[in-house]
């Protein structure tokens, strides 16, 4: 594997710092120009961090942290951004004035750590290892992490095609959301269900595929097809042995709700409970980016997950706007009490819509795992906002508002990278969901009827 | 052998702990929001993250005093209710619970980006703001307590402030419940156009409510920070979640029932956390480690949200009649 | 009060509201409610669609027409819980448009629902209490000082209880709302809606699902309405009310206004009977209302 190549494919670092860098000379907005004063003030509290050991609190996720120094000559170099990417989690942080930094990541794993040569002075380097490394914890929860700094000249990617590269990875994340979210929509548009428990059925999907093409060391795509045939099942099981009862009870739509929270949680923490907290990698999800289009460099991993997820929607366009249960599907998501009077099993229907659903969140949450990469118990929740997110700005229960939704969070969320830190790119498309039900709250594909 | 004494032990110190104190509190908000309102509030983690916060950056960043810290905080709440109640409140109930999720996690993500880190202390979080209170403490130093709650000073101290804020809440909710007010928010649980059509100002009413209780939730969050540091990483989903556990529990439209809900959680979970990881300890689940033990409570949390809601929707104090759910 | 209307006494009949010809649109001698070029469409449906009405002040006025005529919508739109596309209407001289549902109630305009909307998990007491106007206790910094608003509410307790009496609702008064029968909901309701003393009572269906030995009681807790000097409105399907009780009716059918006049001419006009029979086609699914309909219709649209 080589870790050089992996980064140029998506490796966000260079082209958003470049243009953050950019942006803070052009403006003085609040986010652009808030490295600048985090700069200024932060060596005290993080020599204090360093000295004292962190209080013990619950839950804590963050004991594990890359630290380093980056010098020129023996002179410290202030301002140097350092990004570090990996098992789904990205940060990212200067240099201080001492030309040190520090990054708290989630798990004891392997990261990415890229140093931003467009943030180091004029014509200086990276000179040796590449300005990208893949850095391992040892023993401890801390890893030195260092970068050797000559002179030089550094290549510089243009406007256009950062542009372009995000626009491709945008749209692969929001192929892969669409997946998931289209299920979503069809269950709560025929069951009037938000169902928490969707992330869950995400991560089933990858951690199916981890089991029978890892552990069993099956075949790659023979492990993808019985994931996606057992999560189908599994929307089976969940329907017929859960909310299929329930509804016969009569429970209401938020004690329903309240259900898939506390199944997310069981499921989510059994899913730990088996595969224990860490992340591990499919077969191939390390594939060079080695495609050449344009100024755009993609593995085969990445065009065979887009094909994927563009062949499955058409499909699942055509099934529900050719097929009879596909039109009967959207009559219950339109009304189920005067579906059910024209002559439509609705108990079918729902079943078929759990199945077919829980089968799309099982692939979506392969595709994820690739995308990422990696596979992690707790991945599906990960996404499970923006899967929200997309649903409701393409508004509630369609399906093809879903798919719309999904391209845009994943374009957004993509794009805005460019702009925003990289850790914070999940807040940018939630706030555009907070903002589009404001002006629009039917969503974007939504009729203005529906909202009680 | 099982130390059977240092589990019960553990287990009873949960009864009093701040901790508990600041569930109760917290579940005491959601309470206004869901049991008394309707409001499916999923961002009640939101609220205690900027309490958390709230006080912890003004004492740290401003070198405030208590009480300013505290108004911070309270409000930074008030301005995050309005936020989140301005565009939702309007629309239907589901909107409210996805905005709500999604603006709890954006306060998160913020606070744990390293973009801000000599503001919010990023993923290590924030430490070094007891001072203010503990220079409050009438105690004089020393160890005081019998058996298992034996404290020093300032542990009574944050133990007598967060039990004391719980007692007053529970009694301003106690007020406001039995008050025209609090007649005209059950009112528009049950159903908000008839209380509209009788000429309430509903948007009004569920915004003030929205408030209220989220103001609950930022005290619940100072209190939660007295024991511990702020580390965002408390402040996740699971944490709304949990709230929720222990409203269901106790029963939602209940003024006992959140708290005497956090007190059964905590005491139990304790209870189970210490006999499985003892258990565990001494063999006799072998096909588990510690850390699975640890994992094991939230199986459990989740599988007990889902039969509480499933076969007792009222909750222990609930009434049987009343199922306090909205429609 | 009303116990001495019998089931066989003819209620007075107001009569002289009109100017000029009785027809769709025809101007009232005192209106209380008036309706220009309102106008409501759901997506490609026209639902509501009322060039000129005026509602006569101290009468009963019946509201009727087929099934998805667009008498609820309309309902909807008069009471501020649904905004018109287009139109101006007015309440007692003072416009109505974007005014919310609220204020509408405050002005004096009070509504009943066509599927009841007692509050299920408040007792009777609560319900009605619920009703009055102006309520210093209300707001929530007074709501924790009793003693401010303790006064008021045993005012608003003491009309309650004589209005529950009149409606024989008093044995039930500490009784969840959700245990009466349906037809005691809409006793419930229309007391509630007295207790803030409305000058414009709009009913819509308040006969639907109610158990015929109630029907009289409700018939004649109506006309009371009028003989303390209140306007009544009212959506009913139910011919025989219509004429026992109504002073003037108004037909709409397909969103628009077919025919007006006093209850006996009106039965006869061709264009009524026209508008219920050409209507029924549209019925077959059993829908009940506009919405349901215009979902139908757009199925129908679907399966082509």
């Amino acid at each position: 594997m080589e870790p050089t190549q992996t980064v140029a494919r998506r490796s966000p670092g260079r082209w958003l710092i470049l243009l953050g860098i950019l942006l803070s000379a052009l403006t003085l907005s609040g986010i652009a120009a808030s490295p600048a004063m985090a700069e200024e003030v932060s060596p005290a509290p993080a020599a204090e961090q360093t000295e004292e050991p962190t209080a013990p609190a619950e839950e804590e996720e963050f004991e594990n942290f890359f630290t380093g120094n980056v010098t020129f000559e023996d002179e410290p170099l202030e301002g140097v951004r350092i990004t570090v990417e990996g098992n789904g989690f990205e940060a990212e942080t200067e240099t201080d004035a001492e030309g040190k930094w520090r990054i708290g990541v989630p798990e004891r794993a392997t990261y990415e750590v890229t140093l931003d040569e467009d943030t180091l002075p004029e014509g200086v380097a990276v000179t040796e290892g590449g300005a990208t490394v893949e850095a391992e914890f040892g023993l401890t929860g801390i890893k030195a992490v260092n970068f050797f700094i000559g002179e030089g000249e550094r290549q510089t990617t243009g406007l256009f095609a950062q542009v372009l590269i995000r626009l491709v990875n945008g749209l692969n994340f929001g192929l892969l959301l669409a997946l998931a979210a289209i299920g979503l929509s069809l269950i709560f548009g025929t069951t009037g269900l938000s169902n928490f428990a969707h992330a869950e059925m995400v991560t089933f999907g990858a951690l199916m595929v981890l089991t029978f093409g890892v552990d069993l060391a099956l075949p790659i795509w023979i492990a993808i097809a019985i994931a996606i045939v057992l999560s189908a099942l599994l929307g089976w099981v969940l329907d017929a042995g859960l909310w299929k009862p329930l509804r016969r009870r009569g429970v209401g739509l938020i004690p329903l709700m309240i259900v898939s929270i506390g199944l997310s949680l069981a499921l989510r923490y059994t899913y730990q409970f088996i595969y224990g907290g860490g992340t591990q990698q499919l077969p191939g999800a390390t594939a060079p980016s080695d495609i050449q289009l344009g100024p755009i460099s993609l593995s085969w991993i990445d065009i065979a997950s887009m094909t994927t997820s563009i062949v499955v929607l058409v499909a699942v366009a055509y099934f529900l706007l050719r097929t009879r249960i596909g039109k009967a599907t959207r009559a219950v998501a339109d009304n189920a009490s005067l579906a059910a009077a024209s002559g439509i099993d609705v108990d079918r229907v729902i079943r078929i819509v759990w199945v077919s659903g829980a089968a799309l969140a099982g692939l979506a949450g392969v595709l994820w795992a690739y995308f990422r990469p990696g596979v992690s118990w707790d991945m599906g929740f990960q996404i499970l906002l923006l899967i929200f997110a997309a649903v409701v700005l393409g508004g509630l229960g369609t399906a093809f508002g879903a798919l719309v939704g999904s391209l845009i969070v994943g374009l957004f969320i993509e794009m805005s990278t460019l702009w925003i830190p990289s850790d914070m790119k999940y807040v940018g498309a939630l706030v555009v969901l907070i903002v589009v039900l404001l002006f629009r709250p039917q969503g974007i594909l939504g009729r203005r009827e529906r909202i009680g | 052998m099982i130390d059977w004494i240092t589990i019960f032990s553990n287990a009873a110190q949960e009864l009093i702990s701040p901790t508990t104190a600041a569930y109760a509190l917290a579940a005491l908000g959601l309470a206004i929001h869901f049991g008394y309102t309707g409001l499916l509030n999923f961002g009640q983690a939101g609220f205690m993250a900027l309490g958390a916060y709230g006080y912890a950056i003004s004492t740290l960043s401003f070198g405030f005093p208590v009480w300013a810290a505290v108004l911070v905080a309270i409000g930074a709440s008030v301005i995050f209710a309005l936020i989140l109640g301005i565009p939702t409140l309007r629309l239907r109930a589901d909107y409210l619970a996805i905005v709500t999720i999604a603006a709890a996690e954006i306060l998160r993500l913020i606070f744990t980006t390293n973009t801000f880190d000599a503001i919010t202390g990023s993923a290590t979080g924030l430490q070094g703001y007891k001072t203010g209170l503990a220079a409050l403490n009438p105690i004089p130093p020393g160890t005081y307590g019998f058996g298992p709650f034996t404290y020093n000073a300032f542990d009574w101290w944050i133990r007598i402030v967060g039990w004391t804020l719980v007692v007053l809440f529970a009694l301003l909710t106690w007020l406001i419940m039995r008050s025209p007010w609090g007649r005209v928010i059950k009112g528009i649980r049950e159903d908000e156009d008839a209380v509209r059509a009788l000429g309430k100002n509903v948007y009004s009413y569920k915004m003030q409510s929205l408030i209220l209780g989220g103001v609950y939730g930022t005290f619940a969050g100072m209190i939660f920070i007295m024991p511990r540091a702020v580390v965002p990483a408390n402040y996740q989903t699971s944490l709304t979640f949990f709230i929720y556990a222990i409203l269901l529990l106790g029963g939602a439209a209940t003024i006992f029932g959140p708290i005497v809900g956090s007190m059964i959680f905590w005491v139990l979970l304790s209870f189970f956390s210490g006999f499985v990881a003892r258990a565990v300890e001494v063999g006799w689940f072998p096909f588990m480690t510690q850390v699975q033990a640890g994992q094991l409570r939230f199986i459990l949390v989740g599988i007990a949200i889902m039969l509480i809601v499933i076969f007792r929707p009222q909750g222990i104090f609930g009434n049987k009649k009343e199922l306090a759910f909205v429609k | 009060m009303s116990s001495n209307v019998t089931p066989t006494a003819k209620p007075v009949k107001s009569t002289g509201l009109h100017v000029g010809e009785a027809e769709p649109g025809v101007r009232k001698v005192d209106p209380i409610l008036t309706a220009d070029g309102v106008k409501r469409t759901f997506g490609g449906l026209t639902a509501v669609d009322v060039d000129h009405v005026e509602i006569p002040r101290g009468a009963i006025t019946a509201l009727i027409g087929p099934n998805g005529a667009g008498k609820t919508t309309f309902f909807n739109l008069l009471t501020g819980f649904d905004k018109p596309d287009e139109g101006k209407w007015e309440f007692d001289g003072r416009s109505l448009a974007h005014v919310p549902a609220y204020r509408v109630a405050r002005m004096g305009l009070i509504r009943t629902f066509q599927l009841t909307k007692a509050l299920g998990l408040l007792t009777v007491m609560d319900n009605m209490k619920l009703g009055a106007k102006g309520q210093t206790g209300e707001s929530l910094f007074r709501s924790i000082l009793p003693f401010v608003w303790r006064k008021q509410e045993d005012e608003i307790e003491a009309k309650a209880e004589e209005l529950l009496v009149r409606f024989k609702l008093d044995a039930k008064k500490e009784d969840y709302a959700a245990s009466l029968s349906g037809g005691q909901r809409k006793l419930l309701e229309m007391a509630r809606a007295l207790m803030s003393d409305p000058t414009l009572v709009m009913l819509d269906e308040p006969m639907a699902g109610v158990n015929p030995a109630l029907t009289q009681s409700l018939l004649d807790h109506i006309l009371d309405l009028k003989s303390q000097g209140m306007t009544v409105l009212f959506v009913e399907h139910d011919m025989h009310m219509v004429r026992h009780i109504a002073d003037w009716v108004i037909v709409m059918a397909e969103g628009r206004i077919v025919a007006e006049g006093d209850p006996h001419t009106v039965m006869e006009d061709p264009a009524v009977i026209d508008a219920y029979l050409g209507a029924h086609h549209d019925t077959d699914l059993g829908a009940t209302d506009t919405e349901n309909v215009e979902v139908l219709k757009e199925l129908i649209d679907d399966e082509q």
